[in-house]
Formats: structure tokens, sequence, C-alpha cells
């Protein structure tokens, strides 16, 4: 699989110049920071599917919304493409640069412009880290709910862009979930208000149409988070299994026990041994999977739940239940999973991390046939989970230095999303598609359902200038690479329309 | 009555209305989606065929395990809900029904949710996934059957709220809770100053409240979490004990507040937490509910709409009037935005055949 452009399959791109693409920019927008030359323009080749790199013809670094209008305007007069970047910690390529395009990045719209504690509300920049905003408003009980596992880095700009999520979204929701009002600018520059200070707002809800839409739609440059007052109490229960598909039931077993944990996450063996050598969590390295299980709330619920989850565990066969003693020991339990990427990242050259979910009852199943498929490829798979949410994250281990590995890492990976769409799932939870998955889509999506996702872009972007190749596929591209649903046994048409 | 009469058995006619759909896209003819006929009220009227969809019916698939419940939407949305409450679960965001023949559909259509929504959240939060009939007649299906899924533009929840007016929604995938283990209403006697300073400071606590309501001298609440949180904080609060269907009446607007009677228009007005009393010129603190903690108010009065909407948008809200016939039920959009939303419109339904002018007449 190759991911890069290619104009054949995803549409034509204008080409211009570049040094006269620089000097218009350079005349239109006259106190905006262009990089231009190769070595300036290197850091920003890749976001984090750093497998694939491409340098842009120019990033720009705005710091005024003014600035912003200015380019994407100027952008568009000239028909040269925008990709938006954040913090550029996106698993799937969606801020992969053009090499005919313009890299927007929005990292210096770094500031905290108000936390209103009465109505537990923060309204920030898109380039502020997701962690920076539960720091600020700590002092006041509050916090932000979505955590991703990359919080210390990612922006809350590429969190909506991605509708991110994080350990503790089964209780607490996505970024959609907890994200009240948007602003964003078209590639027409013109500046729209998505949802409101209130718990909703007139018209169509765009405000969830842009969570997720992965710098499609518009940019996003300011946004009003909702903040949550902190839970009294947290604690996290670790229990092991000597069965990954005992572990797996186990977690739908806590939820028949209408329980909702605030986290429910889930590492297999390889996982746990990863994180263990890292961390030192206290992992227990024999076991074949272990379960992570956070009940926040009140005192006196969370004890109650604590033991029953307790009981439901040892019935469902966990062969040891160690509860946090305190503070410092929940902390480490989590810092074990929150480091399984960069743990798996030191077993191996190379690790491919996928993203697929699926129902919760076809956990076991979909784990044996991972298992099956890792045999065939040859490759090791660590798994972590969102185990609450059926949101899986294999990890594929693999030498980018061996000719040919990378390109079995990415079969591996494709073959596993089909098997999460076979078992009624979704080739993506969080991550996006961006790039990466770009032809996965054609296995999850009809023609006609991609034409109506091309349909919403061309209301916002008819000349297709906002992140060209991303996201939804051409209908082109689906033929050819054959995932395409087979609709009464006709086969695709490699002549059907791109858009 | 209810009781007595057997139950209507499960349906797809999804065939069906795909064809009626083809050939108004064909015909340029507009068309009225009908559900349970419980909402009309909410938005303006349509001119159009009438198409039902309350043969579209059954729950397609509901595994308690998973939290998900798939259902079609002509399925009555009592039926929904009894169905959860067999397995101890519910829809979260207490959805008004405004009728018996309420049903799922026109629930994710309006997008209205009850009392527990600041707390819990909207219908739309809930909404995973949605099938739907495009002008071109096909079924479509957005979102999916899982928690999440961010593969393509979230089109399940952008149906949600659009009154039918971007296709018809013919399936909805909904995340549902379990209910609450323990649950208490109460009633504290306080002006509402002192109810929005309580409302503040326990807002940044974290008390198990799921409603919170204000009317002529007293604050309204309902403990709902685990039997210890909810005693304890029963215990700290005091004040009498409330019917716990203090809070259906609210929701269904069968409080005196809401009575026919009262011949003034009747508004809501949605404003972030925290807004202080709004300075409306004869306005008697009667003429408020407060739901929501204050942020759903709703408001007899006959002044003008522009007057309220002024003083709701100053204050970073907007104001919807409910009783039928208002020219503009709902607050008009900035240019800009009415712009995107006619481009949207234009995409999806350029022939205008899906609820025309049902939210706003150029849509
Ligand atoms: C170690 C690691 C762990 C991770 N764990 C998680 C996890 O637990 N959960 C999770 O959901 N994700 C996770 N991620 C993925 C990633 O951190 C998220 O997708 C994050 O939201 C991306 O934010 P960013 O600022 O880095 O965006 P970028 O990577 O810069 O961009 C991502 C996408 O958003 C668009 N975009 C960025 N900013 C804007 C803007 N202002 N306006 C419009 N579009 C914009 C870009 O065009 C691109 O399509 C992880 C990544 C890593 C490296």
């Amino acid at each position: 699989m190759n991911i890069h452009f290619d104009a054949r399959l995803d549409g034509e791109l204008p080409r211009r110049d570049k040094a006269e693409v620089l000097a218009s920019l350079q005349q239109s927008v006259p106190d905006l920071t262009l990089l231009h030359r190769e070595e300036d323009l290197h850091p920003f080749e890749c976001d984090g599917l750093a497998a694939y790199r491409v340098l842009p013809m120019l990033v720009a670094l705005p710091e005024t919304l003014d600035q912003v209008v200015a380019l994407l305007k100027g952008c568009r007069e000239l028909g040269v493409p925008v990709v938006t970047r954040g913090a550029g910690t996106g698993l799937s390529g969606g801020a992969l640069p053009l090499e005919q395009g313009v890299l927007l990045v929005m990292s210096r719209f770094n500031r905290i412009l108000d936390v209103d504690p009465d109505a537990r509300t923060a309204r920030v920049e898109p380039g502020v880290r997701n962690l920076a905003i539960s720091e600020a408003v700590a002092p006041h009980g509050l916090y932000y709910a979505p955590d991703p596992s990359s919080q210390i880095a990612c922006s809350i700009g590429g969190n909506v862009a991605e509708n991110a999520g994080g350990v503790h979204c089964l209780k607490y929701g996505l970024t959609v979930h907890n994200v009240m009002k948007v602003e964003i600018i078209t590639i027409e520059g013109e500046r729209l208000t998505l949802g409101s200070e209130a718990l909703d707002a007139p018209g169509f809800d765009l405000l969830a149409l842009i969570n997720g839409s992965e710098g499609m739609l518009g940019v996003v440059t300011e946004i009003t988070v909702k903040l949550l007052p902190k839970p009294e109490t947290a604690k996290v229960l670790m229990a092991s299994f000597d069965d990954v598909g005992k572990a797996g039931h186990a977690v739908g077993d806590i939820i028949a026990a209408g329980i909702i944990p605030g986290g429910l996450e889930m590492m297999d063996n390889l996982a746990i041994r990863a994180a263990e050598d890292f961390i030192h969590a206290g992992y227990p390295v024999e076991a074949e999977a272990i379960l992570l299980c956070e009940l926040d709330g009140v005192e006196a619920d969370v004890d109650d739940d604590c033991a029953r989850v307790r009981e439901v565990l040892e019935t469902a066969g966990a062969t040891d239940i160690q509860q946090a003693h305190d503070e410092a020991e929940r902390a480490l339990f989590w810092a074990g999973r929150k480091n399984a990427f960069p743990a798996v990242g030191r077993m191996s050259p190379d690790y491919y991390c996928m993203d697929g979910t699926i129902p919760r009852r076809e956990l076991p199943r979909v784990l044996q046939g991972i298992s099956k498929l890792s045999e065939q490829f040859g490759l090791r798979v660590a798994n972590v989970f969102h185990a609450g949410d059926g949101n899986m994250h294999p990890l594929i281990l693999f030498d980018a230095n061996r000719p040919g590995e990378l390109e079995q890492a990415e079969d591996l990976g494709g073959k596993i999303l089909e098997l999460c769409v076979e078992a009624g799932g979704s080739i993506t939870g969080e991550h996006g598609v961006g790039r990466e998955k770009i032809n996965q889509m054609c296995a999850q999506f009809s023609p006609e359902e991609l034409t109506t996702f091309h349909a919403v872009k061309a209301a916002f972007d008819p000349e297709r200038l906002l992140n060209p190749g991303k996201n939804i596929p051409t209908l082109a591209r689906c033929a050819e690479f054959g995932a395409m649903h087979v609709h009464g046994g006709e086969l695709p048409h490699p002549e059907l329309p791109r858009f | 009555m209810a009781n007595t009469t057997t139950p209507t058995p499960d349906r797809d006619i999804s065939e069906a209305l795909g064809e009626r759909v083809r050939k108004a896209d064909a015909d340029g003819t507009p068309l009225r989606i009908v559900g349970g006929d419980t909402k009309g009220f909410y938005g303006r009227p349509v001119e159009g065929e009438a198409l039902s969809t309350r043969e579209h019916r059954g729950i397609t698939s509901y595994d308690p395990v998973e939290l998900i419940v798939s259902v079609r939407t002509g399925t009555p949305l009592a039926e929904l809900e009894a169905r959860l409450a067999e397995h101890g679960q519910m829809l979260p965001f207490e959805p008004p029904h405004f009728g018996d023949t309420a049903t799922v559909g026109g629930m994710v259509a309006t997008g209205l949710s009850g009392p527990r929504r600041p707390w819990a959240g909207a219908v739309r939060d809930f909404v995973l996934g949605a099938r739907v009939i495009t002008r071109a007649g096909d079924e479509q299906r957005f979102g999916g059957e899982v928690m999440k899924n961010v593969a393509g533009y979230d089109l399940s929840r952008l149906m949600v709220g659009a009154q039918g007016s971007l296709g018809l929604l013919t399936e909805v995938t909904l995340k549902v809770l379990p209910r609450p283990s323990a649950s208490h209403s109460l009633r504290l006697e306080m002006p509402l100053d002192q109810a929005r300073a309580r409302l503040a400071e326990w807002g940044r606590q974290p008390l198990p409240l799921t409603a919170a309501a204000w009317q002529t001298g007293a604050l309204h609440l309902r403990l709902e979490g685990g039997p210890g949180s909810v005693a304890a904080t029963r215990e700290r609060l005091g004040g009498e004990d409330l019917e716990a269907d203090f809070w259906e009446a609210l929701r269904e607007q069968r409080l005196a507040f809401f009575s026919r009677e009262d011949a003034r228009p009747l508004w809501r007005l949605s404003l972030p937490y925290d807004t202080p009393a709004l300075a409306l010129d004869g306005v008697a603190e009667d003429d408020l509910l407060y739901d929501w903690a204050g942020c759903q108010r709703w408001l007899r009065s006959e002044l003008p709409a522009e007057t309220l909407r002024e003083a709701c948008a100053s204050a970073g809200g907007h104001a919807t009037c409910l009783t039928p016939g208002a020219a503009a039920p709902f607050t008009p959009l900035a240019p800009v935005m009415a712009k995107y939303h006619r481009r949207l419109k234009a995409e999806l339904d350029p022939k205008g055949i899906f609820n025309p002018g049902r939210l706003y007449a150029e849509l």
C-alpha cells in the first residue's frame, strides 16, 4: 500500500510555481511567518504516522486570525490546497503535507482566553495542549474530561478535528460531548460560530459535524470546552487473567452489573511486558491479560462499586485482583497504560498502531482472529484496548529496515480493520481516517454513502482545497482498490466519476 | 387502554419509503414527514404530501451488555423505553413525549431532551449511528453500531434536530445507560438569586444532581446515583420531599405553568449557565420557569420576538417560540451561518423535498 497523494485516484491538484505562491502570499499577508527553505520545512514533513513524509511547498505560522483569513483567501485565489496542522501527533496522516500545498500550523494560537468556573467552561485557542486545560482549571476543582494518551502534546484544535477520545470516554464521552462552541474559518475566509455557550444553538448541529471532520471543512480557531468537577475520589482495580477471552468477557460482565466505570482498559501479555519493562508499574508480567478498571465519583458509591466489580472479576475468573493503595499507585497503574505505545516502541524498531472498534461481545473472536493473522504474517501484535467502548489498538511490531516489512505490517493492519468491519465495527474509533485508512473507507461505506460525504464537503469547500485526499476516498480510488461493496453481484466500474 | 390493544408487529417498510422519496424527488413533490404527530407545534408548518414513518417499526437489535440499541424510527418511544426498562436501562436524555403516539424518529428529528440534559447530555450525545433515506431513495448508513466511530463525517448527529430537512431517518442506533440505583427528589424554598448561587457552587462539586428547576420561590432538585451518595447528599441539602413524577410533569409540560388557558405565547429561552435573570419589561417572576439549572427557561410573554431574542443573544443564548403559528419559531441565523445552511440543504436536498420550511423558510 502506498498512501501518498495520487492525482489519478485522488483528483488533480493545481500545480503552482513555489516562488510565485510565496511572493503572492508574502504580498497579501505581509506580516505572516512563511517558511520556504527546505531545511525549515523538514520538521513538518510528517505527523504521528511517521512512515510517510512529504515536504510541503510552504509552511505558514500565523499568529492572528486576520492572518488566517488572509492566508486562506490568498490560497483560494491561487488555487493552492491547505493542510491544517495542530501539534502533529495524529496517527492517521491527517496532517501529512502536500507537495503542492501550504501547511497551516496552528501551534502559535496557544492561549487560554478565559476560564469561567461558575459556568464551568474554558475558552481556548486551538493550539492549546489538551493537558494544559485541565492544569489551568485545576485550582477551581475542575478538569477537561477527554484525555487522549497523547494529552501532554496534542492540541485541542486537533482533538476537535479528530473527535479524540481517551481512557475515560465510556463515562465522560469523546471530544464532541465535551465541546460547546467552536469558531471556524472556511476556505472562503468566512468566520462561523458553531454551537453556543448555552446547551444548544439554532439551526443544524454543525458543531457535531465539525468534530471529527479532519480539517476538511474549515480551520478551527477557537474552542469553548465544558469542564467537569473533579470526582471526589477515583479508585482503580487491576485484574489479571490467564486467558484473553476471559478478560474480554469480564468487561461485559461489569457493564451488565449496571456499573459504568470511569475507565475500563485491557492489555495483553505482550503489551503488559512492554509497559512493565518501561514504567515498572507493578504489572503482572505472567498474565495473559490485565483489566484496569477505574471507578470514580462520590466516596460511598465508589466503595460499593469497587466491591461489586471485585466480585464480578472473581466470578469471571481473574487470577489476581489488586487495588491501588493510594493516588501515587493509581497514577502508576495508569502510567503503564498511557505509555503503552512508546513502551511497545522500545521492543521493536517500528510499530504500527491500529484503531478499530467492534461491538464488545466480539472481542474474544476478533482477538483470536488477530492472533491468527499475526502468525500468518510472522509479525508480533501487542494489544491495548479501550475495552469499555470496544476500541482496540493492536500495535503491529516490525522493522522498516527489512525490505518489505512495512508493507507487510500495513497489509496486516488492513486485514485487522476488515475483521473489525466484518464484526460490525468501524475502521477507526478515535484516530481518524486521514490518509492512512483512506482505502479501508471503501470497505466501510458504499459509493452512495461516500457521495453523500462528498456533498457535505462541497457545502463548505466546493473546490476541495482543504486537506484534499484525506478522510473520504474518491469513488475512483475505491474502484481501483476493489474493496468497494459489490452490489447485486456487479463489479464496480473503474470509469466511475471521481466525486 | 393501551395495554389491551395488541402491539403492532415489527415491520421494515424502508423499501416502500425509499420508493416514495425517489418519486417525490423525481417529481419535485415536497414531503411532510410525520411520526406520531406529537411535536408538530415545534417548528414551522410544512406544506407537502404526508409521509408517515409509523409502519416502519421495531427494535432491530438490543444487547443490554453492549449498552446499544438500534430501532426503526416509527417505533413508539414508549415501547422503546419500556423495553429498556425491562433491562434496568434508560435513554439518559429523558426525551419528552408530548403524547402517547410519540415515535423515536420524532424524538431524534426534534432533538428535544428532558430535565437530565445538563448532566447527562442531549439526544445528539447518545446517537451513535443512523440510517437515512437520501433524496435518491436509497437507505444509507452513517455512524455505526459501536460506541466509537470517527469514520466519515458525523452525519447521524447532524440529523438530530434537523427536523427531517436533510433526509428521512429510518433507523437510529443509540447509546443507553443503566438506570441509577437510587433516586430522591426534594424541594427547597429559596429566592432565585440564592438558587442561582447555590447551583453555581454545587456545579463545581461532584454532587449526584440530575435535575434542577426553580419556580415561584422554590428550587426543585433530583439526586440520582448510588444509594450512598444520594443518602449523603439528601442529608446535606435537607428540604422537603418531592414526588418523583414532578419531573415527568415538567418534561411533558403538564405543570400548571404550561396550561393552555394562558393564551400568551410560550417561549423557550436557552441560555448559558449562570445567566442572571434577564431584564425584560413587564415580565413577572411567575411568568418564568427555570429548568436545566437555569439553562432552559420557559417564559409566558407577549413581548415582541425581537426583544426576547436580543436579550437572549446578548447573554449568549437564543429563544424559540413554541406556540403554534409563530412566523419564525427559531432564532434567525446570522447571514453567514444561513449561507452555509442553505448550501448544505442544497447539496443534500436540492429539490427541497424533505420537510421544506420546517426549520426556516429558506431551508
Ligand atoms: C502516543 C500517542 C497516543 C495517542 N493516544 C490517543 C488517544 O488515546 N486517543 C485519541 O483520540 N488519539 C490519540 N492519539 C492521536 C492524536 O494525538 C489525536 O488524534 C490528536 O487529537 C491529534 O491532535 P494534534 O493537535 O496533534 O493534531 P494533528 O496531528 O496536527 O492533526 C490531526 C488532524 O486534525 C486537523 N487539524 C489540526 N488542527 C486543526 C485545526 N485547528 N483546525 C482544523 N483542523 C485541524 C489536521 O488537518 C489533521 O487532519 C495518540 C497519538 C500518539 C502519538
